[in-house]
This record gives structure tokens, sequence and C-alpha cells, in this order.
């Protein structure tokens, strides 16, 4: 018999019912809420009148919606200008409050975005099922766990059933043989794989990163890697457990301690697919191929090398897909031809659970460090993940850094990732970001965004425009 | 939830691949605590020329016209036709909650996001995948004139067209029999609570780090 997958071991020990019809139930190990996709699913369950079933796996924040402004966040949930977005804050603390859920609140160092909080708290874990509310729960996967995200109505099934309704994904490995190049990072890899196998190529599976290029990853690298296999229309993504996992998880406040962690890394060690593992899928990338990417489109498939010119629509012979490429490119305000390098850039966003933990921080700084802000860019923001993250980017020196070059340094939350605070993007701005998405109207009605690493945006934001990272320094 | 068995209706082409979350239902309106009233904003950047916001009152916003739903004879559609990969990005079901508010109660596209396409039977609407050339051929029938309509009948997996031709349907056994009775999952799930609670023990016996 052939060997099983990862994703088949954590499919099989978090099995409670398989039906005929192919559906089964999956026991849920850890939830994440946060206040946008919950208010609904707290108000069904107690239109039914029912409880969680383990209060104690559920865990709470708000991210989505908290300004990110010393001046509003000083004043805690009152100070929160926008007062839709203040209910909906407190409607999530009123709730957890009621249930006794674990929340950190607006005003705790520990409140961040929900992908960045649950790794650094240990409370998401390798060999864990976890869910939420949110699509980058994939993230979550880089440590060798099943994550993903689901609709409200199953943010409620879970909190009252401790289960998910599922069906089993098919197995796909896209595996990145090689070693990055100087200068190229996990955001750029991943982003070069959702160019070659598109936005849909992962749909209906399970996708695990291997190969020694991603073992060679951090694992807040592969944190990125995983968290966009969403955008490759794959629910989960993610990646073996080695020693590097085990080291991440080590002492985080969460985290088992003493003999209970004895037993739960041994039990890790078995989160990989076996060597004779089979997948319905494989696809395989060089990373010596990777060179920096940059989105030119309103979709993350469309994206090219910095290097690159932005494709003429007119040489697509697929009808639907020239199309989408017109469309994209007139929303883009940009043209078939154009050199990558020349597209304008007005704003940078360094942040989201994409790119906003330590390491890119760091990684943004060591760009920044002794350079102005262009004066051209007229915002150039950097937004810490985690209350945590900020702190220990302070401790560093890193703010001053930002600061002094002319970035915004702000508080912790997903800001101008989706724009629902006041961190937006004013029509046809185009603004290098770090994050995952540049659907139109993502980072504010008429925005547009261009996906890049944290390296990118940081040496977009000193040259005012796009430039080869690999350039910069020898120039 | 509502039930869906059989329904009649208008067909609207939005003729357009990988239609995301954020274009269905863009993100200023999340911020509403409730499951309903979406569907004034449903494509609301695609359907107005200003910037929709919360509670905004749409009935006097400027349209824009070359959005079909603008259009003469389909915006009483309640029958979606689109492109692959409908439904991309976000897991936010208000996507479906402001479909379903507008009236839609059935899409059609030769493919969906997995996390769309759940969130759909959740809410009483009905995802059908058809192969590309059917979809094409829907597409150029919805598109020659306002008014195509479209029977779906769910019991016998089959879509009717006005000139009596029919196409049949692929849809999950689990997913229908809960569609066409108006199932709510929990309850159905709590069916099996012993054998969760029974899955829970030797669960906490082998992963005890997990429950402490
Ligand atoms: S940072 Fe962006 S992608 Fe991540 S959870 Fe927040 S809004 Fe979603």
């Amino acid at each position: 018999m052939a060997g099983k997958t990862l994703y088949d071991k954590l499919w099989d020990q978090h099995l409670v019912s398989q039906r005929d019809d192919g559906t089964a139930l999956i026991y849920i190990d850890r939830q994440l809420i946060h206040e946008v996709t919950s208010p609904q699913a707290f108000e069904g369950l107690r239109i039914a009148g029912r409880k969680p079933w383990r209060v104690a796996s559920n865990i709470a924040m708000p991210d989505h919606n908290v300004p990110t402004t010393s001046k509003e966040r000083s004043a805690g949930l009152a100070g929160i200008a926008d007062q839709v977005s203040r209910v909906q804050i407190k409607t999530l603390d009123d709730n957890c409050d009621e249930l006794g859920i674990t929340e950190f609140k607006i005003d705790d160092r520990r409140q961040g975005i929900v992908h960045v909080v649950g790794p650094e708290q240990g409370a998401t874990l390798p060999g864990m099922t976890i869910v939420c509310g949110d699509s980058h729960t994939s993230t979550h996967g880089a440590l060798g766990a099943l994550a993903h995200g689901i609709g409200t109505s199953e943010v409620e099934h879970v909190m009252a059933t401790q289960c998910l309704l599922a069906r089993k994904m098919k197995n796909m490995l896209v595996r990145v043989d090689g070693e990055l190049r100087r200068g190229v990072t996990a955001k750029d890899m991943i982003l070069a794989i959702i160019g070659e196998i598109g936005t849909a190529g992962g749909t209906g599976y399970a996708l695990e990163f291997g190969g020694d290029a991603i073992k060679a990853l951090s694992v807040e690298g592969r944190m990125t890697v995983c968290n966009m296999a969403i955008e490759a229309g794959a629910r989960a993504g993610m990646i073996a457990v080695d020693q590097k996992t085990i080291d991440y998880c080590q002492g985080r406040p969460m985290s088992p301690k003493g003999e209970l962690w004895d037993m739960a890394v041994e039990a890790w060690r078995d989160c990989v697919s076996d060597d004779d593992a089979v997948f319905d899928k494989v696809v395989v990338i060089k990373a010596e191929d990777i060179a920096p990417q940059v989105t030119w489109g309103s979709s993350p498939e469309l994206v090219g090398a910095i290097t690159d010119r932005i494709p003429e629509p007119a040489d697509e012979s697929d009808p639907t897909r020239r199309n989408s490429l017109e469309r994209a490119l007139e929303y883009m305000g940009l043209e078939g031809g154009q050199p990558i390098k020349n597209i304008p850039v007005n704003k940078v966003f360094i942040g989201s659970c994409t790119n906003s933990r330590i390491e890119d921080l760091r990684a943004a700084a060591e760009v920044v460090e002794g350079h102005t802000v262009a004066s051209n860019i007229t915002l150039a923001m950097v937004v810490p993940g985690s209350g945590l993250v900020q702190d220990q980017a302070e401790s560093e020196g890193l703010d001053k850094i930002f600061v002094a070059a002319g970035f915004e340094w702000r508080e912790p939350g997903c800001s101008m990732c989706l724009a629902m605070n006041a961190d937006r993007l004013e029509p046809g701005e185009h603004c290098a970001s770090t994050s995952n998405r540049n659907f139109e109207g993502r980072q504010g009605f008429g925005g547009r965004s261009h996906l890049v690493s944290p390296a990118m945006a940081a040496a977009a934001a000193i040259a005012g425009r796009f430039v080869d990272i690999r350039e910069m320094g020898e120039a | 939830m509502k039930a869906f068995t059989k329904h009649t209706g208008v067909v609207v082409p939005l003729d357009r691949a990988n239609v995301d979350t954020d274009m269905i239902i863009p993100k200023q309106f999340l911020k509403s605590i409730k499951r309903t009233g979406f569907g004034p904003y449903l494509f609301d950047e695609l359907r107005y020329l200003d910037k929709g916001e919360p509670d905004m009152d749409c009935t006097n916003r400027p349209l824009n016209d070359d959005f079909v739903l603008n259009q003469a004879g389909y915006s009483e559609g309640s029958v979606l036709l689109s492109r692959q990969n409908f439904g991309c990005g976000s897991s936010r079901e208000h996507a479906p909650w402001a479909l379903e508010d507008y009236g839609f109660r059935c899409l059609l596209a030769p493919s969906f996001a997995d996390i769309f396409f759940n969130n759909c039977f959740k809410n009483g609407i009905l995802p059908i995948e058809l192969p590309e050339e059917q979809i094409d051929q829907l597409f150029a029938a919805a598109s020659a004139k306002a008014g195509f309509e479209l029977s779906i009948n769910l019991e016998q997996q089959v879509i009717t067209l006005p000139d009596s031709s029919t196409i049949a349907f692929e849809v999950d056994t689990f997913r229908k029999h809960c569609l066409l009775n108006g199932l709510d999952d929990i309850a159905l799930t709590l069916e099996d609570a012993d054998t969760i609670t029974a899955f829970e023990e030797q669960h906490r016996s082998r992963m005890p780090w997990l429950f402490s």
C-alpha cells in the first residue's frame, strides 16, 4: 500500500465519521475568531439556544477593523472613531465575555492579526486541525497543521459541534527544488508559484509545499508561502514538520510544557508525507529561476519578474483570458508591453498576515536604513502584525529606522491590506504592497495594488518606483 | 435555511472570469453584524458610479449603465451565469448573503472557488458547474436578449431551457438532501453527538496536550 501524505495523516487522525456520500465530520482542535465573520455565528447560536461545544478551543481577537494610528488606539475601544467598526468590535468583546472565550482585546499587547498571533502564542501547533472564518487561515499549515478558512455558517457549526463537515480533498505537491537567489524571498516564491499554476490551480486540492528551497525557509517564510495557498485556489496549504518547526514552537505561551511537550514532539515528527506517498498532482519549480516578483494586474496570477514587461493581451489566444487581461490593464491604468519597472508608485504598505512578522520588518528596515522615502510617495506605512511584533521591532530600533526615513509606524492590525479602517488608497493610486490580494478595490475604491516582498516594497518607497532589489546598493 | 426544490427565473449573464468576493460585496459592508440587507450593495463597485457606504440609501445613486444588472430585463433576474473560478478570494459569507438578498437562487459557471461554493449551499443558493461549451451556449442565449429563462429542478438534477431541451447536472447527495429539505447542518451533526464525544475522548488520550 502506498504511503500517506501529510494531509492524509491529518485527515485520518481527525476523522470522526465518514458518510457513504463522501462527506465526513472532522474534529477541530482550534478555532480562531475575529470580529468580521463571527457576529452572525454567535447570533445563530444564541437564537438556537446552543452553547459552544468546547469553549477552550476558541481564541478571539479583533484585527480587520481596528484603527492603526496611536492616537485612536491609545483610548482602546472607546477611541475608535468609526462607529460601525466600534460596534462590531464591541460585539466581539461582548460575545466572548458572555461565553467565556479567551480574547486578546484591542488594548492587549498580544492582539494582532489572527494569523500572526496564532503561531506566535503557540495557539496553533503542528498536527492540529485549525479553522477560522478567514481564507488566509491556510497560513497555519506552515507548522504542519491542517488549517483552512471557513464561512460564517461553518464558524457557528464548529462552535456548536467541534466538527466541520467536509469532503476529503485531493493531494497536490508543489516542490521547489534548488536554492533561491540572493534578494529573492518566500513572497517571490509563492507569487511565482501562483503565476505558474494560476488562481484556480489548487482548487479542490490540499496543497503541500516541499523541496529544498522550502526546507531552507524560516518558519516565518513558510507562513508567507502557506498564507497565499488560497490565492492559488487551495483552501489548505501545508509544510512538513522539521526541527525548525519544533524549535519555533518551543516555549510559546500556549505550547505544551514538560512531559506533554516531549509527547507532542514525538507525535509531530510524524507530521510529514511518507517517502512513498502518492500525490494526485505534482508541480516542480526551480528556485534558481525565480526573480523578485511584482503583480501588475488585478488578480495574483497576473504577476511577473521585475525585469519583465507586462504581456500584450493581443498575444493571448484564449478569449476569456484575453478579455480578463484587457480588463485588468484598463483597471490598473497600464498597457501591454510596458516594462514592470515603469509602473508608477504612489503609496507603500508593509504589513498584512502575509508579511508583517519580525523577519519581514527586519528585511524592509535593512533596505530603508540610511535612506529617505522618495518625494513622489504620498504615504509609506509599516503595520506590525501584532503588539508583540511591534514591541520586538521597537526593541531592535526598527521603528526609528522607518520613521527617520519618512515611513509611518503604526499599531497592529490588518490595516490597508483590505482597507476596512481608515487606511486606504484613493482612486487611481498605485501601491507597492506586501499583502496578498490585488483585487479591484481591495485596498480602497479604485486603488491599484502591486504585490511584492517586504524588501521590494521598501526599495520602491526609497526609489519612488519599482526597482530590482538585486541591484540596490550596487548602483 | 430556505429550501430549494424547483426554480424558474431570468438568466443574468455576467461575462467575467474570476469574479471575486470583494467584487460581490465590497469590504465596507462587512462591518454589519447582521445577515440581511446586503442585496442593495451586491456588486456595489460595478453597479454604481459612486462609492457605496454601509446603510446608504441606494435609490438615487448614479448607476453604471454598462453593468448587466442595470440593463432593462435583467434586473429582475434570479439565475446568475458567469465564468470560471466564480467566488474566489475571501471566505466572507456576506457574498452569498448578498446574492440571496438580491434574489439570486441559482448560479451557473464552469467552476467555483471552494469556500464560496460551500457557503452557497448553507444559504439556500444552488451553484451548478457546467462544461465550458454549455456555459458558452447559455451566454449566447442570455446575452442575445433579456428575459431568457431557465427552470432548475434540483430533485431531478435537470435544467430546462425555453425550447424544452434539457441539461443534466451533478450535485453532491448530502448537499442536495439538505437543500431540498432546507435542513440546518448543525441539528443534523448534533444527532451524532455521542460519536463526537467518543472520538473526543480517544483524541484526548492520544494528544492530551491539545486539551491542557
Ligand atoms: S491581513 Fe489582510 S488577508 Fe490577512 S487576515 Fe487581515 S485582511 Fe485578511
